[in-house]
């Protein structure tokens, strides 16, 4: 699959170039530079508190980097000043949280359908038509009178990738989405995201299962301690690494 | 819900040999039983008292139209006071946290006198003169120590919804206005509901304060009987009164907000 799609001639969706971050003096980010293509899949692994997800975080606009550059789509989202320019940015990328993070007061339908409504401003019967939709497309298509609370991890983890999904991203973000699961329930939800793959949606994935991320992503890119490390086809990166950082990192994991 | 199903996993293994009788009822059914033993007893006092039930009914009427206006503008006001609390803005946050502090350590009674003293007895608009009679300063001086209660309550609540929920809506677009209306409040209309009724029986209680500024409400009512019939079993029998009315208003609510707290300890 990497090699049918990894025309180069493709512009990047996202670009991220030198981008520095830090959390008081703890200097998370040390010049990032990442790109996606439009239509890839793209999987960040690497040792916990390597700045995976404050990666995410700067691309959707949650997190502003002290230096560099984050640019998605044409948009500049590091200059970004107004709580209106970020809203204009996030309505394009969808986010999907390792908790989930449901209302836990709404119906898994009115969880997908609320910012359809009130942000994009879809008709009511237009947005509920294409939850249901979603949910067919994630196999919970029973369930949307169910309220969060009702339901299992892989089932609200599913549900919050259909509430990204109703937003029509052009890009959606994955933060460690099966961490918190089950090792059952797991395979249900990479399902849905390897579907959403061949279907063509650019996803970023942060992920620690290297099955899935080796099978699915058309890039691999490794992070350690802030930078990124080496980057590569998931063949090359899980098979044959070129940093002894990455060779370590990924023995680790196969013993 | 799932909530409920966990309490009666936990309740029901112990057998019971007696039917279940809920509190409330056992509670009420002891106060009408004393009372039916005092009314056999003091059959002439008793008399009296019922000739004199009307003018208490009347002062407990007021005791409620004041509790009740009360904790109306409380909420009112103090859903915005806590809403402004949260803001980012030194010049809202900081004048609202003062407001809170300063109605927050303030005696009840001092600021009905206050309101009492301040406020003229009719008010101007243009050439008409609008009365503003006593009771209705002394629900402003109630109502502003359960505004700023209710400012911490609702302040609590909205700090206690992780930020988790706040990232998620800003994640689908929504602007910070929209998550507190959208996502957060309805959230915390559970959470709040326990102890807005718990200051509601405390404001009721309190509105008895009122009488020293001359409201004419149950105590009041019932120191104007006293005083008029003149008689030691009856001071003591129409006092006894005036505790049993405001038990059989303020009991059920405690209650109820004891109930709703089990309920939504779950979630």
């Amino acid at each position: 699959m990497s090699e049918s799609n990894a025309s180069p001639e493709r512009p990047p969706l996202v670009r991220l170039s030198q981008v520095h971050l830090s959390f008081g003096s703890n200097h998370v980010l040390k010049g990032i530079d990442l790109r996606v293509r439009q239509g890839d899949a793209v999987s960040i692994i690497g040792p916990s508190g390597s700045g995976k997800s404050t990666i995410l975080r700067c691309i959707n606009g949650l997190l502003t980097p002290e230096r560099g550059e984050v640019v998605v789509g044409g948009t500049p989202v590091h200059s970004l000043r107004t709580e209106a320019e970020r809203i204009a940015l996030r309505k394009r990328i969808g986010f999907v949280f390792q908790q989930y993070n449901l209302f836990p007061h709404l119906t898994v339908l009115q969880n997908i359908v609320l910012a359809p409504t009130r942000i994009l401003g879809l008709e009511r019967e237009t947005a509920e038509r294409e939850a249901r939709e979603l949910l067919a497309k994630v196999r919970l298509a029973d369930k949307d009178d169910a309220y969060p609370g009702q339901l299992s991890g892989g089932q609200q983890q599913r549900v919050a990738i259909a509430r990204a999904l109703a937003m029509r991203p052009d890009l959606v973000l994955f933060d460690e989405v099966t961490s918190a699961l089950d090792p059952e329930t797991v395979g249900e939800v990479l399902s849905v995201i390897r579907q959403l793959v061949e279907d063509g949606m650019t996803c970023l994935l942060v992920t620690h299962e290297m099955r899935f991320a080796e099978e699915v992503s058309h890039e691999i890119v490794f992070t350690e301690g802030g930078e990124i490390v080496e980057h590569g086809t998931p063949r090359d990166i899980f098979h044959a690494p070129r940093n002894p950082r990455t060779h370590a990192f990924i023995n680790a994991l196969r013993n | 819900m799932a909530s409920e199903d966990i309490l009666t996993l936990k309740t029901s293994p112990s057998p019971r040999v007696l039917p279940r009788i809920p509190s409330i009822v056992l509670w009420i059914g002891a106060v009408a039983l004393a009372w039916l033993v005092l009314a056999h007893f003091y059959r002439d006092t008793m008399s009296t008292l019922w000739a004199w039930a009307p003018l208490l009914a009347g002062g407990l009427r007021m005791n409620v139209l004041i509790s009740v206006l009360a904790i109306a503008i409380g909420t009112v006001l103090g859903a915005i006071v806590g809403a402004l609390e949260l803001s980012r803005g030194r010049w809202i946050g900081a004048p609202a946290k003062a407001y809170v502090q300063v109605f927050r350590n303030a005696p009840i009674l001092v600021l009905i006198f206050f309101a009492t003293y301040v406020f003229p007895f009719e008010i101007r608009f243009g050439s008409t003169y609008l009365p503003f009679p006593d009771w209705i300063k002394a629900t402003i001086g109630l109502a502003l120590p359960a505004s700023a209660h209710i400012a911490e309550i609702f302040r609590g609540a909205i700090l206690s919804i992780t930020s988790a929920q706040w990232e998620a809506s800003a994640s689908l677009g929504l602007s910070r206005s929209q998550t507190l209306r959208w996502v957060i409040l309805p959230q915390c209309v559970k959470r709040v509901l326990p102890p807005w009724m718990n200051l509601y029986a405390m404001i009721t209680m309190s509105t008895t304060l009122a009488s020293l500024v001359g409201v004419t409400e149950l105590l009041e009512s019932a120191k104007n009987a006293t005083n008029t019939v003149n008689r030691t079993d009856f001071t003591i029998i129409i006092y006894l009164a005036v505790l049993t009315l405001f038990f059989l208003y303020c009991y059920p609510i405690t209650r109820f907000t004891a109930r709703l707290e089990r309920k939504y300890a779950f979630h």
